[in-house]
């Protein structure tokens, strides 16, 4: 197999956080119902998960699920084994009202991981980032700055964004600019 | 600043992340239609100091369409409801009417 051409070869930048583009990332979009039966128990199947509720994630190990709308989620797995789980998992929906797509390719995921991830993403996004109102196990689907992006947390001090692999730079360069190590604001530590 | 709940993600979300979709609950006129009635469809809006029925977009979130009534004088949101409807839900007309007794919009009143 030929190698993952990373949209910016594994950029990092060390500030607030450390911010890394992640490689051997898999997603795969899956739309359709996610409270049908048939579509739930072919996720889990292949993944190893069941869909999560609204706004909610749910991992076992490298894989994970994430609820995008009602009728959309991204399932993460192990880059390698992308192409090949969105495979097995259209196949097994052929008869159902469900589209599968491998989208690795068409996303860049960044790893913020720190203590102060939180106040590097409230710089960025209208989402209040506070300990009671975002939690590990939610994900958030906004904007960051000026582009469409998605960011769950992993643990307390990590998290997870991704973006299209085409605003990659920007979403890089407005990450790190937010965790730039002179702009410590402080807010969620008061 | 307006914020929506959004109702199929239950964001409370911000403008920034919503795209105003225009008039709620117009009924589109095609091809077969009467001059009148195509432009009408086409071209008189509400355009009220006060009560307004509204479509939005979650477009950076969710990315689905959904309803919302709000005060365009004052800003106060009365509540957002499902894109699948062609008339406001009857609680929500109740909370207006309380609120802004006599509000007239088209013909819900």
């Amino acid at each position: 197999m030929s190698d993952v051409a990373l949209a910016l070869g594994g950029a990092s930048f060390d500030g607030l956080v450390r911010i890394e583009e992640l490689s051997g990332q898999g997603m795969i979009t899956l739309r359709g119902d996610l409270t049908d039966k048939s579509i739930v128990k072919a996720v889990k199947d292949v993944f190893g998960v069941t869909l999560p509720g609204t706004r909610e994630t749910i991992f076992d190990g490298a894989n994970g699920a994430l609820w995008m709308s009602p009728d959309e989620a991204l399932l993460l797995c192990p880059y390698t084994q992308a192409q090949a789980k969105a495979d097995e998992l259209a196949a097994k929906l052929a008869e159902a009202r469900a589209l599968v797509v491998n989208v690795s390719d068409a996303r860049a995921v960044f790893r913020l991981k720190g203590a102060l991830l939180r106040e590097v993403i409230a710089k960025l996004a209208p989402v209040d980032m506070s300990p009671e109102a975002f939690t590990p196990g939610m994900v958030r689907r906004t904007r960051m700055a000026q582009v469409a992006a998605a960011f769950w947390m992993d643990d307390t001090s990590t998290a997870r964004v991704v973006c299209f692999r085409s605003v990659a730079a920007y979403m890089f360069g407005i990450l790190s600019n937010a965790a730039d190590g002179a702009s410590a604001v402080n807010h969620f530590a008061r | 600043m307006l914020l929506l709940t959004c109702p199929y993600c239950g964001v409370a979300a911000e403008e920034t992340e919503l795209h105003a979709g225009g008039e709620a609950h117009l009924t589109r006129f095609g091809p077969d239609s009467s001059d009148a009635d195509f432009t009408s469809y086409l071209f008189h809006r509400e355009n009220p100091k006060g009560v307004h029925f509204e479509r939005w977009r979650h477009v950076n979130g969710c990315g689905k369409w959904f309803h919302a009534a709000r005060d365009t004088n004052t800003l106060e949101v009365f509540g957002t409801y499902s894109a699948q409807t062609t008339e406001p839900p009857k609680d929500l007309l109740g909370k207006i009417r309380e609120k802004r007794p006599g509000f007239r919009w088209r013909d819900i009143a």
